[in-house]
Formats: C-alpha cells, sequence, structure tokens
C-alpha cells in the first residue's frame, strides 16, 4: 500500500480545477479529476465525486463555464472550460498560494539561532 | 458583488432543481462509463472496471448530495421533503390531527386574545403622540370620591403658571353625568353625553381634528358662541357621517351650537378616562364663567417637557401645591392642596389597577398554553409508539438521528402552525367581541384589535409550543434503540415500561397545572358571589332609574328661593304623578346616582366641637322626599318633607359612617346623631333628621365612605335622576314613565331607562369579566386534563389487553380489573391534585389582592377544587377501565 494520501484542504480543489482548465482547454469532470490524479501522482486522496461539487461552485461564481459535447470515444459529457474572470481569479489564486508557500517554508526552517534575538 | 450573484443563482438553481438533477445524473452517468471504459481498456474484467470506477468515484450518493449542497439550498429542499411528508402523515391519520388542531387552536387562540388584551392595556402607549410625556395630577387616593381628585380652576391657573415642567397643562369637567346634552332636531329631544374640556385639551394630547378644527382659546372665553367637537362615532350615528357637518347649526340644551369639527374614530374618550361610557360630543369649558365658584370641578393632565422626569415632575408639584388656593377670594383655603398634587404616568392612572389582573390572567393562559403542549406531547407518544419501528427503519438505512429529530420537529411545527392559524382566526373572532362590549367598564378596550405584535406573538408561541411538545417524543424516538425496537412485536411488548412513566409523568403535570387553574378560577368564582351579595345600602332590584329635564331658572332670583319653589313645585307634580302610576311603589328624586359619579363640599361637624384638621368631606346627594324609599334605604329618624323649604329650618341625612365619625367627637346621648345641628363652615346649621345606611357610592366591593344628604328644596341639585321603584319588572314601566315626563316637559329627552340592577352589573362588569375568562380557562384546563387522562389510561389498556386477558382467564373479575385500572387513575390524579394544591397554596399571593371576601387558602374551594378534578379523573379513567372489563380472555390471547 502506498503512504497514507494527503487530505485536501478547503479551497485548493478549487484551484487545482481552475488550473487543470487553463492547461487543458476544455475538458469534462472525469478528465478533470485524472489530469488531478495524474499530475499529483496519486498523492492527494481524491473522491472524483467531489469535484462535482467544486466545478458547481465555480460555474456560480461565473469563473467557468461549461456546456454538452462529445468526448474522444464519442460519450456525450458536460465540458468546462475557464473564463476570463477565472484566469484573473487562478491568477490571484496562484499567488496567494506562493506567499502561503513561502511563509510556510520559512517557519518550517526556522532554527533556534532567531531565538531571544529580541531583548 | 459575486457573492450576490452567486446567491441568485444558487436560489434559481433551487428552484430549477429537478432538471439541473438530471443534468447531474447523465454528468455522473458519463463519468462512470468513461472510468470504466479506461479500466477495461487497462485490460481489466467489466466487473472489476466498474467497480474500480465506482470506488474512485467515492460514492455517488455523496457525490450529488455534496453537489446539491454547494449548488442550491439542500436545507430547504429537505424541509420541503419533510413537509411534504408530514402532511401526507397528517392527512392519513385526520382524527388525530383534528384532535391536535384543535386543542392547539384553543390554547394558542386564548394566549393571543389575552396578549392582546395585556397589549392593549398594559404594554403599549396609549393611543396619544409621545403618551410617555402624559401624566395624571391627582391626590394619592382617598375616600371622598372625586371631588378629591379633581382641582378648582384657580389651583389649576396656579398650577399651570407655577410650574416649569410642563410642556401644558389641561383638564376636562369631572361631573357631566350621561346624558346631559340633549339635541333638539324638532322631534323629541334626543339625550347625548358631552364632556367638557379645558379648550388645550386636545393640543395637549396631540389629537388632531378629522374634519374642522379643535378648540382655540376663543371658544372658552366668557360670551364665546357655542360650538362643540363631535365624536367619530355620534357624527356616524346620529348625523349619518354628514360630510358636510362642519359649520352647522344645532340646537343642543336649547342653545344654537355650531359644530366646528369631527374627532377622529382613534380618539375615544370613554375608552380612556371613562371606562364603560359613552361619549359624545365634547365641549370647551369656560374657566372664567361661573366654574370659577363652583369648586372642586376641574381632573389634571399635563404633559411634561422632554427630558423632564417624573421625579422632578412630582418634586415640582409638591412645590407648588401649597400656593395652590381652593379659592383665591378666600386667602384661608391656599395651601389646602399641600400633599394632594402628585403626578403619576397617564398610563398607570388609566390601567395600574388592572396589572395584578391581566398577570393573574395571563398565567392562566400560560397555564392552559403548557396543557395543551403536555397533552399534544402525549398523543404525540402515543403515536410515536406505533411509528418506531418505522423512525428504526429509517435509521437502519442510514439516517442519522439528527435528521429523525429533524423531521419530528417539522412534524411538531406543522402542527403548531395549523393551531396557530386556527387560533389566531378564534382570536380576531374574540378580539372583535370584546371590542364591542361597551359595558364592561375597563378602558381601552374599544381599542382592541390584532396588531404586527399580536401576529409575532402568535409565531412566539407557536415555535415554543411546537418545541415544547416536539421535543420529549422526538428525543424519546429518535434516541430509541434501533435493534430493539424492529424486535418489538408491537402492543403486548413490555419494552416500554420508561415510555409509559414519561407519560404518566405528563399527565401528573398536566393535573397539576388544572389544579392551579381550578383553584384560581374557584377562588375568584366565590369572590364574585361575595360582591354579589354585597350589602349595597340599597335594594337593586325592581328598581330603575331615568334622567328628568327641567327648568327651575328663575329670573333675577338673588338667593335662589324662588328658584328652589319653583324645583320643588316641578318635581311634588312628577313625583305624585309617577307614583299614581298603576304598579308604582315609590319614586324620588336624586341628583347623582350612587356607584357612579359624586362629589364633595366641605366637612359639616357638630356644633361647638373644635374640628380636627381633616381635609376630605362626606359625599354630597340632594334628594327628593321618597328617594330612600324609591331606593330601599332604610331611615332611622324621618325622611325630607316638601315642607322642609328654602325658608325653614336647614336639614340632613347622612350614613352610618359618618353618623359613627361625628359621634366620636360629639357628646351625643347614645351617640346617636338624629336631631342634633351641625356647623356648616359659616352657612346656617344642618340639622340631622335621620340617619340612613351606608350606601357603596363608587364601587361595590370597597368600603362605604362617608355620606351626607341634603333635601333638593334647600340646597341646588345637580340634575335630576328619577328612580322608580316598581312591583314588577321596571322595564315594563318604562314607556308609560317617560310618557307621563314628556306630557309635564314636552322637553324631555327619551332619556334611558336604567334599571339600578344594571348599574350594579356595570360597577362589577370588570370584576366579572376577569372572573369569567379565568373560569373558561380553568374549565378549558380540566377538559384538556380530562382528554389527558383519559388519553393515557386507554393506551394503557390497549397495551396490556393480553395481560389482562391472562388475568382475566385465570379469574379475574371484571369488577377487579375495573376497580385496578381506576386505582392507576385515581393514582395519577391523586399526585397531580396534591402538587397542583401544593403549587397553588405557594402562589395564592399572587391573586390575594384579586379576591374579596375570600382567603386565598380558603379550604372550602380548595377541597371541591381538588374533588372535582378527581371526580373528572375517575370518570375519564372509567371509560377505559370499563373497556378493559369487557376484555375476552380468548380473544386477547388470539391477537397475538
Amino acid at each position: 500500500m502506498s503512504p497514507e494520501k494527503l487530505d485536501l484542504l478547503q479551497g485548493t480543489l478549487d484551484l487545482m480545477v481552475l488550473q487543470t482548465l487553463t492547461v487543458m482547454g476544455s475538458m469534462h469532470g472525469y478528465g478533470i479529476a485524472r489530469r488531478i490524479e495524474q499530475v499529483s501522482a496519486d498523492e492527494v486522496l481524491l473522491n472524483q465525486g467531489t469535484i462535482y461539487a467544486s466545478l458547481v461552485r465555480l460555474e456560480q461564481r461565473g469563473w467557468i463555464s461549461s456546456n454538452w459535447g462529445t468526448s474522444d470515444n464519442n460519450r456525450k459529457a458536460k465540458f468546462y472550460s475557464i473564463t476570463a474572470a477565472g484566469r484573473r481569479q487562478l491568477v490571484a489564486d496562484a499567488r496567494h498560494w506562493e506567499r502561503l508557500k513561502d511563509v510556510m517554508e520559512r517557519v518550517l526552517t526556522m532554527d533556534d539561532s532567531a531565538e531571544g534575538a529580541d531583548a | 458583488m459575486s457573492e450576490t450573484l452567486r446567491l441568485l443563482k444558487r436560489i434559481w438553481a433551487f428552484i430549477r432543481r429537478r432538471p439541473l438533477d438530471a443534468d447531474l445524473e447523465a454528468e455522473l452517468a458519463a463519468h462512470l462509463q468513461m472510468a470504466i471504459d479506461d479500466n477495461i481498456a487497462r485490460g481489466l474484467s467489466p466487473s472489476e472496471a466498474r467497480r474500480i470506477a465506482l470506488i474512485s468515484i467515492g460514492g455517488m450518493e455523496q457525490a450529488r448530495y455534496r453537489h446539491r449542497e454547494v449548488r442550491g439550498f439542500m436545507n430547504l429542499d429537505i424541509l420541503l421533503q419533510d413537509l411534504k411528508y408530514t402532511l401526507r402523515k397528517l392527512w392519513r391519520d385526520p382524527s388525530f390531527t383534528v384532535v391536535a388542531g384543535l386543542i392547539l387552536a384553543l390554547a394558542i387562540g386564548a394566549n393571543i386574545a389575552v396578549f392582546s388584551v395585556v397589549n392593549t392595556l398594559l404594554l403599549r402607549p396609549l393611543p396619544f403622540h409621545n403618551a410617555q410625556e402624559l401624566v395624571w395630577i391627582a391626590p394619592p387616593p382617598t375616600k371622598c370620591g372625586l371631588s378629591c381628585a379633581t382641582y378648582s380652576t384657580d389651583a389649576y391657573d396656579e398650577f399651570r403658571a407655577g410650574t416649569r415642567s410642563y410642556q401644558d397643562v389641561t383638564g376636562y369637567f369631572a361631573f357631566s353625568s350621561a346624558g346631559n346634552l340633549s339635541l333638539n332636531l324638532g322631534g323629541a329631544p334626543i339625550p347625548a353625553t358631552s364632556i367638557d374640556v379645558i379648550q388645550n385639551f386636545f393640543q395637549l394630547l396631540g389629537v388632531h381634528a378629522q374634519m374642522g378644527r379643535v378648540f382655540t382659546p376663543d371658544d372658552a372665553r366668557n360670551g364665546a358662541a357655542p360650538v362643540v367637537l363631535l365624536t367619530h362615532a355620534w357624527w356616524k350615528r346620529q348625523f349619518n357621517a354628514d360630510p358636510n357637518i362642519v359649520g352647522k347649526t344645532f340646537d343642543m340644551n336649547g342653545q344654537q351650537t355650531t359644530v366646528i369639527g369631527v374627532l377622529p374614530a382613534s380618539f375615544d374618550f370613554g375608552a380612556v378616562f371613562a371606562p364603560g361610557t359613552k361619549v359624545d360630543a365634547i365641549t370647551p369649558l369656560n374657566l372664567y364663567g361661573p366654574p370659577r365658584d363652583w369648586g372642586n370641578i376641574i381632573t389634571m393632565i399635563g404633559r411634561m417637557k422632554p427630558g423632564v422626569t417624573l421625579g422632578q415632575a412630582v418634586e415640582e408639584a409638591a412645590r407648588v401645591a401649597p400656593h395652590m388656593c381652593w379659592n383665591n377670594k378666600h386667602p384661608e383655603t391656599c395651601g389646602d392642596y399641600k400633599g394632594a398634587v402628585v403626578p403619576v404616568p397617564l398610563k398607570d392612572y388609566i390601567s395600574g389597577k388592572l396589572r395584578r389582573s391581566l398577570v393573574v390572567l395571563w398565567c392562566a393562559v400560560g397555564a392552559i398554553l403548557l396543557i395543551a403542549c403536555v397533552n399534544l406531547s402525549n398523543l404525540l407518544l402515543a403515536r410515536a409508539a406505533s411509528r418506531a419501528k418505522e423512525f428504526a427503519m429509517r435509521g437502519a438505512l442510514g439516517a442519522s438521528r439528527g435528521r429523525i429529530v429533524r423531521q419530528l420537529l417539522t412534524e411538531s411545527l406543522v402542527l403548531s402552525a395549523i393551531g396557530a392559524i386556527l387560533g389566531f382566526m378564534l382570536a380576531a373572532v374574540l378580539v372583535q367581541w370584546l371590542a364591542h362590549q361597551g359595558a364592561i367598564a375597563l378602558p381601552l378596550l374599544s381599542t382592541l384589535h390584532l396588531d404586527g405584535a399580536a401576529l409575532g406573538w402568535t409565531v412566539l408561541i407557536a415555535v415554543f409550543a411546537a418545541t415544547i411538545f416536539g421535543l420529549v417524543p422526538g428525543l424519546r424516538m429518535a434516541g430509541g434503540n434501533v435493534y430493539e425496537s424492529l424486535k418489538d412485536a408491537g402492543p403486548g411488548a413490555t419494552a416500554s415500561r420508561k415510555h409509559e412513566r414519561i407519560r404518566s409523568v405528563l399527565v401528573v403535570t398536566e393535573v397539576a397545572l388544572a389544579c392551579m387553574l381550578l383553584v384560581g378560577a374557584g377562588l375568584l368564582l366565590r369572590s364574585f358571589m361575595n360582591v354579589l351579595n354585597v350589602d349595597l345600602g340599597f335594594e337593586p332590584d325592581r328598581a330603575a332609574a331615568i334622567k328628568v329635564d327641567y327648568d327651575a331658572n328663575v329670573p333675577n332670583d338673588k338667593d335662589g328661593s324662588l328658584s328652589a319653589q319653583k324645583l320643588s313645585v316641578i318635581f311634588q307634580q312628577i313625583l305624585s304623578r309617577v307614583s299614581a302610576l298603576p304598579g308604582v311603589e315609590a319614586a324620588g328624586v336624586v341628583d347623582y346616582l350612587p356607584l357612579g359619579q359624586n362629589r364633595a363640599w366641605g366637612l359639616p361637624f357638630p356644633k361647638g366641637v373644635k374640628r380636627p384638621k381633616i381635609d376630605t368631606g362626606p359625599l354630597v346627594y340632594v334628594i327628593s322626599p321618597g328617594y330612600m324609599r324609591a331606593m330601599g334605604t332604610s331611615i332611622r329618624g324621618r325622611d325630607f318633607a316638601w315642607s322642609d323649604g328654602p325658608k325653614s329650618e336647614q336639614v340632613v341625612m347622612i350614613n352610618k359612617s359618618f353618623a359613627k365619625f361625628l359621634a366620636g367627637y360629639a357628646d351625643w346621648p347614645n351617640g346617636d346623631a338624629v336631631g342634633h345641628p351641625l356647623a356648616n363652615g359659616g352657612g346656617p346649621d344642618l340639622h340631622i333628621v335621620g340617619v340612613v345606611d351606608d350606601v357603596h357610592e363608587e364601587n361595590v366591593d370597597g368600603e362605604a365612605g362617608w355620606q351626607i344628604y341634603y333635601p333638593m328644596t334647600q340646597a341646588s341639585p345637580n340634575g335630576a335622576e328619577l328612580v322608580v321603584r316598581t312591583r314588577m319588572q321596571p322595564s315594563a314601566f318604562a314607556g308609560s314613565v317617560l310618557a307621563t315626563l314628556r306630557e309635564m316637559n314636552p322637553k324631555q329627552p327619551a332619556a334611558e331607562f336604567k334599571p339600578i340592577r344594571m348599574l350594579v352589573a356595570h360597577a362589577v362588569s370588570g370584576r366579572q369579566f376577569f372572573m369569567l375568562l379565568v373560569v373558561s380557562f380553568a374549565t378549558l384546563g380540566l377538559l384538556l386534563a380530562a382528554l389527558g387522562i383519559y388519553g393515557v389510561i386507554s393506551y394503557t389498556v390497549t397495551r396490556q389487553t393480553q395481560e389482562i386477558g391472562i388475568r382475566m382467564a385465570l379469574g379475574a373479575s371484571a369488577g377487579h380489573v375495573r376497580r385496578q385500572i381506576l386505582t392507576a387513575t385515581l393514582r395519577l390524579a391523586l399526585i397531580g391534585v396534591v402538587l397542583g394544591v401544593g403549587a397553588s397554596i405557594a402562589g395564592a399571593r399572587l391573586i390575594a389582592a384579586l379576591l374579596f371576601g375570600t382567603s386565598p387558602w380558603d379550604v372550602a374551594t380548595y377541597g371541591s377544587m381538588a374533588m372535582l378534578l378527581l371526580l373528572i379523573a375517575a370518570l375519564s379513567g372509567y371509560i377505559p377501565a370499563f373497556r378493559a372489563s369487557r376484555i375476552n380472555p380468548t380473544v386477547a390471547l388470539r391477537t397475538n
């Protein structure tokens, strides 16, 4: 068995979906879920079904749009694509994540030399 | 911004949830199919491919659930489902729904109606602009009636000029009597009631005319043209709501009087200042005309300046009071009002006395609501027994406990809502009816209506009730052991001992509450009986009174003796004619009837005795010979005679209380006042010719004060009420008496022929109103308690059918079974009664102030109410007991 998978943090799935759609263009729910699983190399615990909650939330916010189409193997599926507002949101969210990542890095690499620096 | 947009989209999605669900279904199906395709492509068998695909989706149902949660309002969705389910359930069980709905409707309806009364009388401000600034200015309560609650015009002027806390001070003439205005439209004069107010009355209260204008200072000057304001009701009734009435002139009391305006419907003088009476017109009081010398005639109402506290107003009034004179021409009367000028909030004056009654009433309906809730709880528990399996099944299928409690609470809320809607309609009818009970002497009753507050209260108590009666069964049911419930084989099983204990506790609570209500109602009823039995000092049956119009005016009559002679002639004629009517036993005239208005004229005192410093004087009545006999008041000594004329010795009669008081100072043989003279502040001496019974002059349930009677031939009466004592029902004489009066005076208005009994009924109507309400609530409580007992016992019997069957098969007699069930019933009832009596004893202090001649711990009342309750309990237990004793052992044993 693989080591325990990571639980997804609140809101991270939305960001992953937006990024996936930016890179992949128009895509259906199954494709997005598979893509995230592949990229994360099966490190995150993703119930594929949860993607649909994320999709409807993003769509209601106007960050993605959807329409019915046909998949590669000729199956009728709902295809999602990112909107202009979605791209702006992605940039903002990505910046936010970068900052959070930096902060976490600094916090986690903190050593005791800083201790007592303040008088 | 985007969040608002999203909210709109969610609402839209909630509305379109059906097509969206279909969409999601298609999407999920495609997802599953694509996953299966991929897995097959990786070389898995079709069944394995499907299994893996489902695992990676992580549960289709969960996916749907999360999607819907984000998309629309799933809670609302669940609520709608629950509602639909509840309505279906209730529809299928109509007897339960009807009983529960009715119980709740009665309880909630009573609560809304009482809330409306409480709201109108206690909570809501008076129907005036910034009503919290208004104060009633009067001395602390005393024995001498209205005269001590009023001020002279000089005192009013001084107070108004000397105070700075008030925006203005106004008042009205306190001694107007019903029917004092006679409107002459050509035919028989029409009697009406008008009140004289100081010209700034309406400005001060902030009441504007609906049409025309209110009074100005010019209307109240000497020599001003007579004007009148019509009340809305009179304008509609008497003048057919004539839109052009303003400026028209009518003959009122023989004067051409101009209508200057119509008051709005929202202003009801009687409702605020004179409960139970009807005022038709308002006229301006000329402070600088004759009223100047009439003594204490004005009630005072002030409007405090914004920011002035009551404390400041009280302090200032106490400071100004010593400078106020009864009459500026008599400096020795200055300072008479010391300590007798105290402002209280107008609202307290109007409804303060009712606070206690209303609180009791509120408690009573609160108890009704609780009893109803307990009853409902019981009914729901009985249903729960039959539904236990349904819920166990739902639990087994994955419904969470919270979800089941939620479903049950929805059911309670739906029941409660049904009750609330019916209750609100019931309350609307009740309130409408109450608002038109003009004869009940309660203030503001005519302004009663259901408003937003009542609606809010309805919602509040409906939710409260639902929580109370839904919680116990809900927790019981949701907390049950799934396995036990599924296994439970229904009736005959013994798993529900705990269940039954809860129901017993509920019944005991119900009985205890009903017991408290009954005891309270019993005490009030007994008090009311005592009030009816009070010796009023007169005989109210077979007597009636009618207001008589007369004109005793004699021009250039310096000392009034010519006028007194004329009066004497008029009334001698009237009385001899009326007494001669067949069936009339006695007739007499008085200016103020008992249990109505009154006045005082100072304190006559035994001649030659130093008078103590006492401000209050006896109430004064001016009567004709024969009046005492007509009223049925007994005299020791002699009655007045027509020969007691203006030139002869001044004579008076006094009542026993006053005689006893005077005897404490005078040196009278045997303390007998008859035949002794009283000094009367500088005037001629008054010779006591008779001592009469104490008459209840202001109310039935109070103490009679001091009274003094003057003959109308020696003192001028303030109007005349002809009292006729008859051999049969007085109403039969109304026509002939009025016809006789008309014959002698065509101006005699068609005044009401009031049975004296009606005056008494009016005086006790407030007490009767509360008593009736509490008694009907107690009856309702008793009924509900009986229903509760019946429900529990018959439920127990049903459950124990088998057990009873076995016992009977083993030789228990029908009587034995009956006895056992009745014993169980009475045990429950007895515990309830003991608790209820205990609580009543502890809480009796609350109603002690409302009782009359009854101890709050009256053993007879407690005993009889406890017996009544036990009897009802036995009756409601007897029906199931009887059924149990008819159980056929073979049938009972075979049913399982």
